[in-house]
């Protein structure tokens, strides 16, 4: 693989090859892209769509694993009245063209040479880039302890829901701890609730191990993780983060 | 969502990779207007404009301005005293 970060970058004409539901609102999509350089867990692609008139909106999407040769996969949350997601979701067919250029970031990235313990803090659908470095530290071998904390609505909005099951299972030294703000299911200990400082002390790492930190997802859920992380001790240059806004 | 919601530097990356032959967001950039250092990904990036909009996380000035045209791109950087582009030797 040449390094994707010096790669030129060209909007590429890619191809849907296969689509899977992950829950009733995000699913996964697997792009043929003539050309792919490669790309680090974490990176994403910006999506184009060119409408009959001329028209253009483009999106950008995290990468939800390593690519295997030309084909990647994203995983899409389908927002109502977003000019781009619900295409993807609802009209796009296996073999119709989109554009696309990537991979792109360098900051937000996990590299499997890193031997950092790593804390991932997702809110919704930011799971994706996460789930991207934990499919890359099992591909690579790794041994660097991996704390996942993963914030959803209900059980049913989980992405991932069974491999996750079975990573924390297999993978060794990846832990998963969940957070639910809206229904928990039976048998959990605690009301669902907004995920707060007991959550992220409690299934995070001690600042004093130095972890990297990691945390995606809105504008609300990506601030309130990085302020209390931060208040931990954690060294806010060890805090990287990613929001995702109200577009789609 | 309010209207004041924003991005952040990270989505710079693609829009500047037309312009910049390196990757941004891992670069550092100082404000000029509060002298804050940090990390291009992290600015806060406003696109409810014509164009992008990014500014400090600690003083809320603009740092960054890219405005893109069918023919031609503007990018406005006066609110950055820097920007320190890592480089690897070899």
């Amino acid at each position: 693989m040449s390094s994707p970060l010096a790669a030129p970058l060209t909007w590429r004409v890619a191809r849907l090859v296969e689509r899977r539901d992950e829950t009733p609102t995000a699913q996964t999509l697997v792009l043929d892209v003539p050309g792919w350089p490669g790309h680090l867990p974490g990176q994403h692609v910006d999506v184009r769509l060119t409408a009959p008139d001329g028209y253009q909106a483009a999106r950008s999407y995290s990468l939800a694993g390593p690519a295997e040769g030309e084909r990647v996969a994203l995983t899409v949350q389908r927002v109502p009245d977003g000019e781009v997601s619900p295409y993807l979701t609802d009209v796009w067919a296996t073999g119709d063209p989109v554009e696309v250029r990537g991979p792109v970031g360098g900051w937000f990235v996990w590299r499997p040479a890193e031997l950092a313990p790593v804390l991932l803090v997702a809110g919704g659908s930011g799971v994706v880039p996460l789930m991207a470095m934990v499919r890359a530290r099992r591909a690579a071998g790794s041994r660097v302890p991996f704390r996942l904390i993963y914030s959803a609505r209900t059980p049913a909005d989980v992405i991932y829901a069974d491999e996750l099951r079975r990573r924390a299972r297999d993978d060794h030294g990846l832990d998963v701890a969940y957070v639910y703000t809206r229904t928990a299911p039976k048998g959990w200990r605690g009301e669902p609730h907004r995920i707060g400082l007991a959550d992220v002390n409690t299934h995070g790492w001690p600042a004093e191990l130095e972890p990297l930190c990691y945390v995606c997802g809105p504008t609300g859920f990506v601030e309130t993780v990085a302020d209390l992380l931060v208040g931990l001790g954690h060294q806010p240059r060890r805090v990287r983060t990613e929001r995702f806004g109200p577009t789609g | 969502m309010t209207e004041m919601s924003y991005l952040d530097g990270n989505m710079l990356d693609g829009p500047l990779r037309e312009v910049f032959a390196v990757d941004l967001s891992g670069a550092t950039g100082r404000c000029a207007s509060c002298g804050t250092t940090g990390p291009m990904a992290g600015l806060r990036v406003y696109t409810h404009a014509p164009g992008l909009v990014a500014r400090c996380p600690s003083c809320a000035e603009v740092m960054l301005r890219l405005v893109r045209g069918p023919d031609r791109t503007w990018l406005d950087l006066r609110g950055t005293t820097y920007l320190q582009v890592p480089t690897p030797p070899g």
